[in-house]
C-alpha cells in the first residue's frame, strides 16, 4: 500500500500510519458528512464514485500499464451487470445470491476479457482501439437485440427489480434507524462499495509491483524487446485483458445491483470514454492518480445540478440548459489538462519527471542520445 | 545430452527472402561452445536479418537453426529466448522508462513463474522468488559495471551504459548463446576497449558470443572465427587472420581491382 504515499512519508512510519488513520476516519465518516451538508443524493454519487474507481483502476491495468488502447472496456461492465440482473431479477424468476453473482460476473467477464483480447493481440496503438471499440458496441447490440427469438436481455426495455445485495438475510437498501439515525440503503452500499475499491487498489498495486506488471510495462514500452526477454506477449497480453476485463465485471455486477435496473443505454461508447477519461486525467499507469480522476470525473459533472437553479435565482429563467453545458465544460477540461498537465493530474512521480524535466540540458543530451540509438 | 563436439549453434542453408530480395541466401555456419563468433559485411549484407531469424522473430524462407543439436524451427521468439538465446540490438532497445533495474529484472521473466496469485496474495515463494530477481538484477548490473545507476531510467543512462544495460538484460535469462548486434557501434576507443574485457569476461563465465560487428579491430582482436556476408551470402570463414586477406573480402569491401 506503501505506493500510494509520498516518499517523505514513507520514509518515516509513524507518520505513515497516522496518515493512514486519518484516511481511514475520513473515509469512514465521510458519508455521514456529506448527508449532513449535501443530502442524500450525494451518497448516491459517492457510492457511485466508488464504483468508478474500480472501472477506472480495472481500465488502468489494459490501458496505463499494458498500453493496449482499449476503447470498448464498458463490454465488461455490461456483461457483470447484466449476468447479475439475468440471474438476480423476475426476468426469469431465477433469485441467486449475491455472493455467489459477484465472483460469477468477475469470471465470466474474464472470459469476454480473454474472448475479445484474443483477436486483437496483433493489432497496436489506432487499430486496436478501433477493433475494441467496435466489439464494446458489438456487446450493446446485442443487448438490446436479445430479446428475440429468446428473451434473454429483455431489449431495449431492460431488466427491471432486480434482486437488492443482501448481507444474510436483510437487503442492503431499505433504511434502518439506528440510535436515532437513519441509515439509508446508500450508506450501506457505501461501505461495500469502499471495501471492494480498496480490495480493488491493493490488488492493483500488489499487480504492479510483481513480475507480471514487469512484463505488462515492458511490453507497453518495446514489444520486440520484451519478447526477445522471453515475455510470451500473448498470454502476458491476454492476461491483462482478463484482469481488466474482471474488475469491469465485479463492477457491473455491483451497478446492477444497486440500480436495481439495467438497460442497454449504460453501456454506451460515452461510457468507456468517459472511463478511459478516469484514467488519463488522473495520471495513466499511477493509481492513486487514477483513482482522482474517477472521484473527480464522477462528482464534478454533478456539481452543475445546481447550475440550473442558480441560473434561476440570478437571472429568473435558465439561460443555458445545464446538461448541455456538461459535454462543453468536459471537452474544455480534457483540452486544459492536456495543454497544462499532460501527464495527468496526479502522474506517477517518474512520469511527471519523464515529461517535465528539471534540467533541459541533459534532457536535450538525453534525447539526442535515445534519438541516435533509435535510428 | 549431445556430446562436446555437437556445436552449440548450427545454421544450416538459412534462406530469407522479402519479396523479390534474398535478404540471405544459403547461409550455413555453425559457432562453437565457448568461442566469440564474429559476423562481418557491408551494410545490408544481411547480419542483422540473420540474427532476425535466429531469434525467431523472422522466420526463414527456407533452412533452419539447431542449438545444441535440438531445431529452432517455427519457436516464436519468446520460445527461443527460453531456450538460451539472448540478444541485444543495433539500435538499444531498452524498456525507456523503467529503471536499471527493472530492466534487467524483465529479462528474469522467461526464468521465474510467479503468477497473478503469486503477485496478489504473495506467499513466501512468491517474495522469495521477488527477492532472488532484484538480487540477481544488481548483481549483473555491477557485473556490467553499471550498478550506479541501477536506480536511474534507461534513457536517462549515457550511451555506453544503455550497451552495457542492454548486455545484463540479456545476461539475466541465463543464455548459453549471446547475440550482439553491433555492441561498440557509437563508442570511442576507451569504452571499446571497456566493452572488450566485459566480452572476454562473459566468454570466461561459460557464455557463447555471436557478434555483429563494424570495429575490425574489436573483430579481428576479440573474435575466435569470423563468417563474412555479403549480399546475403557468406563469402568467407575462418580465423580473423585469413579473413582478413581474402580475396573476396577485400572486393566486398573496397570493391574489385581497376580493370
Amino acid at each position: 500500500m506503501n505506493a500510494v504515499l509520498p516518499e517523505r512519508w514513507r520514509a518515516n512510519p509513524r507518520l505513515a500510519w497516522a496518515s493512514y488513520a486519518v484516511l481511514g476516519i475520513v473515509l469512514t465518516v465521510l458519508p455521514f458528512v456529506v448527508d449532513w451538508g449535501m443530502g442524500r443524493t450525494w451518497v448516491r454519487i459517492l457510492d457511485f464514485a466508488l464504483l468508478y474507481v474500480m472501472l477506472a483502476l480495472g481500465l488502468n491495468i489494459v490501458v496505463g500499464f499494458a498500453g493496449l488502447l482499449d476503447l470498448g472496456y464498458v463490454a465488461f461492465y455490461a456483461v457483470g451487470a447484466y449476468f447479475y440482473a439475468i440471474l438476480a431479477s423476475p426476468h426469469f424468476d431465477i433469485h441467486l445470491p449475491f455472493w455467489l453473482l459477484l465472483p460469477g460476473g468477475a469470471l465470466i467477464a474474464c472470459v469476454f476479457g480473454v474472448l475479445l483480447g484474443a483477436p486483437t493481440l496483433r493489432l497496436r496503438g489506432d487499430y486496436l482501439a478501433i477493433v475494441t471499440l467496435g466489439f464494446g458496441e458489438i456487446i450493446r447490440i446485442f443487448l438490446n437485440n436479445l430479446n428475440a427469438p429468446f428473451n434473454l436481455t429483455n431489449g431495449p426495455q431492460g431488466i427491471n427489480l432486480i434482486d437488492p445485495i443482501r448481507i444474510g438475510e436483510s437487503p442492503l437498501n431499505p433504511a434502518v434507524d439506528i440510535f436515532g439515525y437513519t441509515l439509508s440503503g446508500a450508506h450501506a452500499h457505501y461501505y461495500l462499495f469502499l471495501a471492494l475499491t480498496l480490495l480493488t487498489i491493493f490488488i492493483a498495486l500488489r499487480l504492479q509491483g510483481s513480475r507480471i506488471g514487469r512484463a505488462w510495462v515492458a511490453i507497453r514500452e518495446d514489444e520486440v524487446a520484451a519478447v526477445a526477454m522471453g515475455i510470451d506477449t500473448r498470454n502476458v497480453k491476454l492476461l491483462a485483458f482478463a484482469m481488466g476485463a474482471t474488475f469491469g465485471g465485479v463492477g457491473g455486477g455491483l451497478f446492477a445491483a444497486f440500480q436495481g435496473f439495467v438497460s442497454p443505454e449504460s453501456f454506451t461508447l460515452m461510457e468507456s470514454i468517459m472511463i478511459l477519461c478516469m484514467v488519463v486525467l488522473g495520471g495513466m499507469g499511477h493509481i492513486p492518480g487514477v483513482v482522482l480522476g474517477a472521484v473527480l470525473l464522477t462528482v464534478l459533472p454533478e456539481l452543475l445540478r445546481y447550475i440550473g437553479p442558480l441560473q434561476d435565482a440570478l437571472f429568473g429563467r435558465v439561460v443555458v440548459d445545464p446538461s448541455d453545458l456538461r459535454m462543453l465544460l468536459f471537452g474544455m477540461a480534457l483540452v486544459l489538462v492536456m495543454i497544462f498537465r499532460p501527464e495527468g493530474l496526479w502522474p506517477s512521480p517518474r512520469r511527471a519527471r519523464e515529461l517535465r524535466p528539471d534540467d533541459p540540458d541533459t534532457t536535450h543530451h538525453e534525447q539526442e542520445s535515445l534519438y541516435d540509438a533509435r535510428r | 545430452m549431445p556430446g562436446a563436439e555437437t556445436p552449440l549453434l548450427e545454421a544450416r542453408g538459412v534462406a530469407k527472402q522479402f519479396g523479390g530480395l534474398a535478404a540471405l541466401s544459403d547461409v550455413t555456419l555453425t559457432v562453437k561452445r565457448g568461442e566469440i563468433y564474429g559476423l562481418i559485411g557491408p551494410n545490408g549484407a544481411g547480419k542483422t536479418t540473420l540474427f532476425n531469424c535466429l531469434t525467431g522473430l523472422y522466420q526463414p524462407s527456407a533452412g533452419g537453426f539447431r542449438l545444441n543439436g535440438e531445431s529452432l524451427a517455427g519457436l516464436k521468439p519468446h520460445a527461443v529466448a527460453r531456450r538460451g538465446i539472448a540478444r541485444t540490438f543495433q539500435n538499444i532497445r531498452l524498456f525507456a522508462n523503467m529503471t536499471a533495474r527493472e530492466n534487467v529484472m524483465v529479462g528474469r521473466h522467461a526464468r521465474t513463474q510467479a503468477g497473478v496469485l503469486g503477485a496478489v496474495l504473495r506467499p513466501p515463494a512468491a517474495r522469495a522468488e521477488e527477492a532472488a530477481i532484484a538480487a540477481h538484477a544488481d548483481r549483473l548490473l555491477d557485473y556490467v559495471g553499471i550498478d550506479h545507476r541501477a536506480g536511474d531510467l534507461a534513457k536517462h543512462l549515457s550511451y555506453g551504459d544503455q550497451r552495457r544495460l542492454e548486455i545484463a538484460r540479456a545476461l539475466a535469462t541465463e543464455p548459453t548463446l549471446l547475440a550482439l548486434d553491433e555492441p561498440a557501434a557509437g563508442m570511442n576507443a576507451t569504452e571499446t576497449a571497456d566493452l572488450r574485457r566485459l566480452l572476454e569476461r562473459i566468454r570466461a563465465d561459460g557464455v557463447t558470443l555471436l557478434l555483429i560487428e563494424h570495429d575490425v579491430a574489436l573483430v579481428m582482436g576479440l573474435c575466435d572465427r569470423v563468417a563474412v556476408l555479403d549480399y546475403g551470402r557468406k563469402i568467407a570463414e575462418g580465423v580473423p587472420a585469413a579473413v582478413q586477406n581474402d580475396a573476396a573480402v577485400i572486393e566486398a569491401y573496397l570493391g574489385g581491382a581497376l580493370p
